[in-house]
């Protein structure tokens, strides 16, 4: 039996003696999203140290990258953040234009702003509902699931996937935005905004759950900075920081939006700053809309191409905000029709390896609050 | 002043080359200078925040060089008047990307590994934010940080014994499979 316990414990170094226990969650676990493992020690209640530990998903795809051409790799950024899989197709497409020196036209950056825009408030939809399921409020799960279904639908409508979307091209996007999305936009805008309505009215001054979650991991923004992170983990910490005002990109300086901010980096704070910020995405959804009714309807799409893509030697990193923070593609080339190196830069990697500063001194209880607040996609985590 | 000459101001003789692309620039550092040059960079430079670092295996790259060189000397037909002086370059990189908050510029420290020795400095003394990066470039270069505060693997399992990213590791891998061995007595 000791035996048998050291060869499972193995990755977690010397157990030291004491009046410890010993609990390991995951990586298949109900609560733990995703193949996530957190080896902690716990006393009483109270955790002691929490060891995440990753790779259960690891595909290798930074290998896999090497080994296609830049048109194949497409298909697999989507089984990074499969919560928005658009977010790193975008990516992906526009750190290849980047590396060809390619400008892509207007529509298609309307276009992409658009999809982006929904995928980030189904992903947060995705988040605030899990959160709220985790801590014991299923309602507003459905309120906002059955939103982001007919999100998905205007998905589907547009690249034939729900999911694992695959959207665009590398210079481009390939279609029109969808003749239902014209009348959809304007109903989905109000029930998506009445079912954040709702949900807030059900969760935020709710005595539960505020004493669930106010107050609960608070970080300070220093030590976000140090442990690098982006997105709403740190703008809940109070940095004012958004990539799409800080290095705009496509065309996020036409339009006005608010980056919302938090205080004290608590859960409470990173469930406000995502409720906050899928309003201001309806909100940028409505201007790039209005930007795209401006242009000619037989506004091109892409850019020409060549079949075979032969960027020059070189590399280069570019970076959006993605709805976890800041996602990067590094880009090396040699020249010939496949990347020579691929990196990739998840957003929520930074941000669990802090999870032990996060969660030490907390309860049990607080870790999965902590966990689902953080939205860490296994599938981006381990590439 | 443009970064290219700040960064240039603040590193000294410690800037062994530079180069643009793009619009991102790349540096590269002595390899025993790391700390000290990134150190600088956060203090002087104002680039607070380590966005990420990772590994890359020239490997390939070097021989497709080496044929296409080869190849145009057999063009040629030279009588042999470059012949002996192939310096070797070490084979691995490792970048930093940094990134500076105040003024939103992103830098590429490049430092270059050899072979025979794979070993760095590590950085978590500047930004916590280096653990995780600097396991995964071990794990999957073999490029050893001293100093890091637990330097094992993080995406393959702890008895693995290659390093999937180096260029010579195949793509279908070796057939290696987990074994969890449990005594069940």
């Amino acid at each position: 039996m000791a035996k048998q316990l050291e060869t499972i414990c193995i990755t977690t170094g010397p157990v030291e003696v004491g009046d410890y226990v010993t609990l390991n969650i995951g990586p298949i676990h109900p609560a733990m999203h995703g193949t996530l493992r957190v080896i902690t020690k716990t006393d009483g209640e109270t955790i002691v140290s929490a060891k995440p530990e990753i790779g259960y998903l690891h595909r290798g795809v930074e290998k896999l990258g090497e080994n296609l051409t830049y048109s194949q790799f497409l298909p697999i950024t989507d089984r990074l953040n499969y919560c928005s899989a658009i977010c790193n197709n975008v990516a992906y497409e526009m750190a290849v234009e980047k590396l060809l020196g390619l400008q892509v036209p207007p529509k298609a950056q309307l276009i992409r702003m658009i999809m982006m825009e929904l995928a980030r408030i189904a992903d947060h939809q995705v988040c605030v509902g899990i959160l709220g399921v985790d801590l014991g409020a299923l309602t507003p799960f459905f309120y906002l699931i059955i939103q982001r279904e007919e999100i998905y639908e205007i998905f589907e409508w547009h690249h034939g996937a729900r999911l694992t979307n695959s959207m665009g091209a590398i210079g481009g996007v390939e279609a029109d935005l969808p003749e239902r999305f014209h009348e959809k936009w304007p109903k989905l805008r109000d029930t998506i905004r009445k079912a954040n309505d709702e949900t807030d009215k059900l969760l935020t001054h709710n005595r539960i759950w505020m004493d669930r979650t106010i107050g609960v991991n608070a970080f300070c923004a220093d030590d976000a900075l140090n442990w690098g992170f982006t997105g709403p983990m740190l703008r809940a910490c109070g940095v004012k920081r958004d990539l799409r005002k800080e290095e705009p990109y496509l065309m996020y300086d036409e339009v006005n939006f608010e980056i919302p901010t938090g205080k004290h980096g608590d859960v409470f704070d990173r469930y406000m700053v995502r409720m906050l910020e899928m309003e201001e995405s309806v909100k940028i959804i409505d201007q790039a809309y209005a930007l795209y009714k401006e242009l000619p309807e037989d506004a091109p799409l892409m850019k020409k191409v060549p079949k075979i893509i032969k960027p020059p030697e070189g590399q280069i990193y570019h970076a959006i905000e993605s709805p976890n923070g800041e996602l990067g593609f590094f880009i090396k080339s040699d020249g010939s029709d496949k990347p020579y190196r691929i990196k990739i830069r998840p957003p929520c990697y930074m941000v669990y390896q802090a999870f032990e500063d996060l969660v030490k001194g907390e309860m049990i209880s607080d870790l999965i609050a902590c966990l689902s607040s953080l939205n860490v996609i296994a599938g981006e985590l381990d590439r | 002043m443009s970064l290219k000459d700040r960064v240039a101001d603040i590193l000294g003789k410690d800037l062994v080359a530079l180069n643009e692309f793009r619009g991102d620039l790349c540096i590269e550092v002595p390899k025993g200078r790391i700390v000290q040059v990134l150190a600088k960079l956060k203090e002087e430079g104002g680039f607070d925040f380590l966005s990420d670092l990772f590994g890359v295996d020239n490997l390939d790259l070097y021989a497709k060089a080496a044929k296409k060189k080869k190849k145009s000397q057999e063009e040629s037909e030279d009588t042999g008047e470059t012949k002996g002086k192939e310096s070797v370059q070490p084979r691995f990189e490792v970048i930093y990307l940094l990134l500076s908050l105040s003024t939103n510029e992103r830098l590429q420290v490049m430092v270059r590994v050899p072979e025979d020795d794979l070993e760095l400095p590590t950085v978590t003394g500047l930004w916590k934010a280096a653990n995780w990066p600097e396991r995964e470039v071990f794990d999957m270069f073999g490029i050893r940080f001293k100093g890091h505060p637990n330097l094992r693997r993080l995406l393959m399992w702890d008895e693995f014994q290659d390093h999937p990213l180096r260029k010579d590791y195949p793509l279908e891998g070796k057939g290696e499979e987990r074994h969890l061995n449990y005594d069940i007595a």
